[in-house]
């Protein structure tokens, strides 16, 4: 295939990588990497190399807008950095040494349990109790609604936290995307961060968590210049035009479920490349 | 209290600046480094299918520089890219300020910590 055409394809392609990610909370990441090595045929860790790049773009330019609303809490979101970055160096190291076709397979199984997690159902009860290292890292926060009213919330399990979130950076380093599901996971069902708060904040850890695992792809040539500047510029504008569809519309149910059942697909497609190991 | 949480906003418009910034900057050389690249080299024949690394050019630093100046698409891309890598890092050390700032010193050490933790990926990255 010749450059112009490949290139035009992986834009257009990653347009609508982000614009699905977008719409559907997963990230850009998750549609890109099936998209370009089942899709395109291209080498997987060309394809994480390309994606973590356009997973620092899109969070960073949301963590924008979200960090000036004041809902972001920057206190949880740097303490639980140290779990993330921690984790994603390690991840992007494992990533070295694991076979691609492994790799397929991990990439798979996370995707479908992202798939499942964006379909659950929203907590959105308050916690107000009184945890020793909630207090001790000034970890409780407050957070304005649409109405201006100022709710104050409190969390716990931070150990158990901290834990789940070295996991998501070391998934976010090997597979080379935000791995915004786990990070929600550990802030919501664990420490019970409200939703809003975890949402933003998780936006806001995954540019840092990226670019920890993005210097050492960078140094072992893992980001190719002509292939990253497609993806990151279709993800980007794709991941803006989802969320402007996203404040004029609430995404009603069936079309979360639509996505759901095209996410396990490609699951599905990574799964089965990896074990037949064509990728 | 009321003073902390005062100087909380100031540092949340500030972050929210950078990082704007950073995107928007970077992604600016990233398009011109791809519209040069696509101009020169639209109808070479690609294929990433066998993991080959990149080439000198757009891996080291120096390489960068020169391919710089030596108009190359490719390595104004990857200087586009390290930008935008380097966005959150800024906002990292931005964050430390701030918190320094607030006499939050518990959280400086926290942002410096996660500081080093990055950098340690900038050192170890060559190695092992």
């Amino acid at each position: 295939m010749s450059v112009l055409v490949l290139t035009l394809i992986i834009l257009v392609g990653s347009y609508f990588a982000g614009l699905l990610g977008s719409l559907t909370g997963l990230g850009g990441g998750v549609v890109i990497i099936p998209l370009l090595t089942i899709g395109l045929g291209v080498n997987i860790h060309y394809a994480i190399g390309a994606s973590l790049v356009s997973v620092i773009a899109t969070s960073s330019g949301s963590a924008a807008a979200y960090v000036k609303e004041g809902i972001t809490n920057m206190r949880i979101g740097m303490f639980l950095e140290i779990a993330t970055t921690t984790g994603a160096l390690i991840g992007a190291m494992l990533s070295l040494v694991i076979h691609a076709p492994v790799i397929a397979v991990i990439f798979g199984v996370i995707l479908i349990f992202s798939a499942i997690m964006s379909l659950r159902k929203k907590d959105t009860t308050v916690l107000q109790n009184e945890s020793v290292w909630a207090q001790k890292l000034k970890l409780n926060g407050s957070y304005p609604t649409a109405d201006g009213e100022i709710i104050k919330y409190s969390v716990r399990k931070v150990g158990g936290g901290f834990i789940m979130m070295l996991f998501a950076g070391v998934i976010s380093g090997l597979l080379g995307i935000g791995s915004g599901s786990l990070k929600v996971v550990a802030m919501d069902s664990i420490m019970r961060v409200p939703f809003k708060v975890s949402t933003t904040t998780s936006n806001f850890m995954i540019g840092v968590t990226a670019a920890a695992s993005a210097v050492v792809y960078l140094q072992r040539g893992y980001i190719d210049p002509a292939l990253a500047m497609p993806v990151v510029i279709g993800v980007l504008l794709g991941a803006l035009t989802g969320s402007k569809i996203l404040v004029n519309s609430n995404s009603s149910g069936w079309l979360r479920w639509v996505f759901a059942v095209i996410v396990t697909i490609l699951a599905g497609q990574m799964i089965y490349n990896g074990l037949s190991g064509k990728i | 209290m009321t003073n902390t949480k005062f100087k909380d906003t100031d540092m949340q418009a500030i972050i929210g600046w950078v990082l704007r910034a950073g995107v928007f900057v970077s992604m600016l050389v990233v398009f011109i480094g791809g519209v040069i690249y696509l101009s020169r080299h639209s109808t070479e024949h690609i294929d990433y299918h066998e993991f080959k690394g990149v080439p000198d050019f757009v891996h080291t630093l120096p390489g960068i520089f020169h391919g710089i100046l030596a108009g190359r698409g490719r390595a104004i891309i990857q200087a586009g890219i390290i930008l935008l890598i380097a966005t959150p890092v800024v906002r990292i050390i931005f964050s430390a300020v701030g918190f320094m700032i607030e006499k939050d010193y518990l959280y400086v050490g926290i942002t410096l910590l996660v500081l080093l933790i990055i950098i340690s990926a900038i050192l170890t990255g060559h190695g092992g």
